[in-house]
């Protein structure tokens, strides 16, 4: 009994081993959004330069839709963008852009040199409504319900894979349910959110 | 000592902080200050908000003492954050149920190490007590030592 008694120290040392080993597998640039299931935030952006259409949070109901923060100085953006072009072409769904912090023109040059696959486009020069999507980096792209809720959010570029293993599923789904009994991953969202400050009406 | 300041002052830690940013009402800076340095940068995630030269973080700069301005209490600018980007944007983990093992363990460590010590101290004390000299040793220590 007293032998076994000194492996706990070993045993212990080798628990903490292995849950941290776990812990380096994980990426940590994979932030949980604490908007999962909750209304995407209320904006309204202008048109980019060259564009008579703006993106406003009225334009995210009715549909399932994809919103894409994307910008003409990120590099991942442009890796991403034949996919998003190919999303277009097949009109599967609506994909809507948020253009994050451009400097005017660059914006509408970039699209116009990579095609444009956006239904609706919407300026985000000071890069206010991209925080209220809890945005830390382009690519980013969120899933819309019906209601106009966050149900997914995409960090990093939608590859084909990501869009035929994940992203579509949840599309579908999303539009076949009954949106108020789809059981969304509220667990995970749970206890850690303080409820609204007075900030979110602004 | 002058010099002795001046290199502080130099190699002291880098400030993020641009002129332009900077409010002109000091009070509700310093606070601005103060929050900055417990928010952390989502992008170069080991820094808070005042130290980092990352653009997003920036805008966060700049979005706190908006907020400040608009009159918000610093409890007001923190939760108007955290609604955004969970608690991971504190540097500083709230005491709530989910983290409560986190805050708890040191506790427990110090408590257990405690445990452990007072067991090894009352083993050994005992051990000792066992192992006083007999009288045939005692009689034979006499004898060596004359």
């Amino acid at each position: 009994m007293a032998r076994l008694f000194y492996l706990l120290p070993l045993s212990l040392f080798l628990l903490l081993g292995i849950y941290f080993a776990a812990g380096l597998t994980r990426d940590p640039s994979l932030i949980p959004s604490v908007l999962l299931n909750k209304p995407a935030p209320s904006f309204d952006l202008l048109p980019i330069e060259g564009y008579e259409d703006g993106f406003s949070s009225q334009d995210l109901s009715d549909e399932v839709t994809l919103v894409n923060i994307f910008a003409s100085w990120c590099i991942s953006c442009q890796i991403e963008h034949p996919m998003l072009m190919e999303l277009a072409a097949q009109g599967d769904i609506p994909v809507m852009g948020i253009n994050w912090k451009d400097k005017p023109g660059d914006g509408s040059a970039w699209l116009k040199r990579h095609g444009d696959p956006y239904t609706l486009i919407g300026d985000d020069a000071n890069g206010r409504t991209a925080i209220d999507f809890g945005v830390t980096g382009a690519p980013e792209t969120f899933v819309i319900d019906k209601n106009g809720r966050i149900r997914y959010k995409q960090v990093g570029p939608i590859t084909p894979q990501i869009w035929r293993d994940i992203l579509k599923p949840m599309v579908e789904d999303l539009r076949d349910a009954d949106v108020e009994n789809f059981s969304g991953s509220d667990d995970v969202l749970d206890g850690n959110h303080t409820d609204n400050g007075p900030g979110t009406s602004s | 000592m002058m010099f002795l300041t001046a290199i502080i002052q130099i190699t002291g830690p880098a400030q993020a902080v641009e002129p332009d940013e900077i409010l002109s009402d000091s009070v509700l800076e310093a606070r601005a200050r103060e929050l900055s340095r417990q928010l952390r940068c989502v992008v170069c995630q080991s820094q808070n908000i005042d130290d980092s030269n990352a653009p997003l973080a920036k805008d966060l700069r700049l979005l706190v003492r908006e907020r400040l301005v608009a009159g918000d209490s610093d409890d007001q600018v923190i939760s108007y954050l955290v609604e955004r980007y969970g608690d991971y944007v504190l540097l500083k983990p709230p005491v709530q149920r989910n983290t409560l093992f986190l805050w708890a363990a040191p506790i427990f460590a110090v408590g257990a190490a405690g445990a452990v010590a007072a067991f090894y101290f009352r083993r050994t004390a005992k051990a000792t007590a066992q192992t006083a000299l007999s009288d045939d040793e005692k009689s034979r220590i006499d004898k060596m030592l004359g």
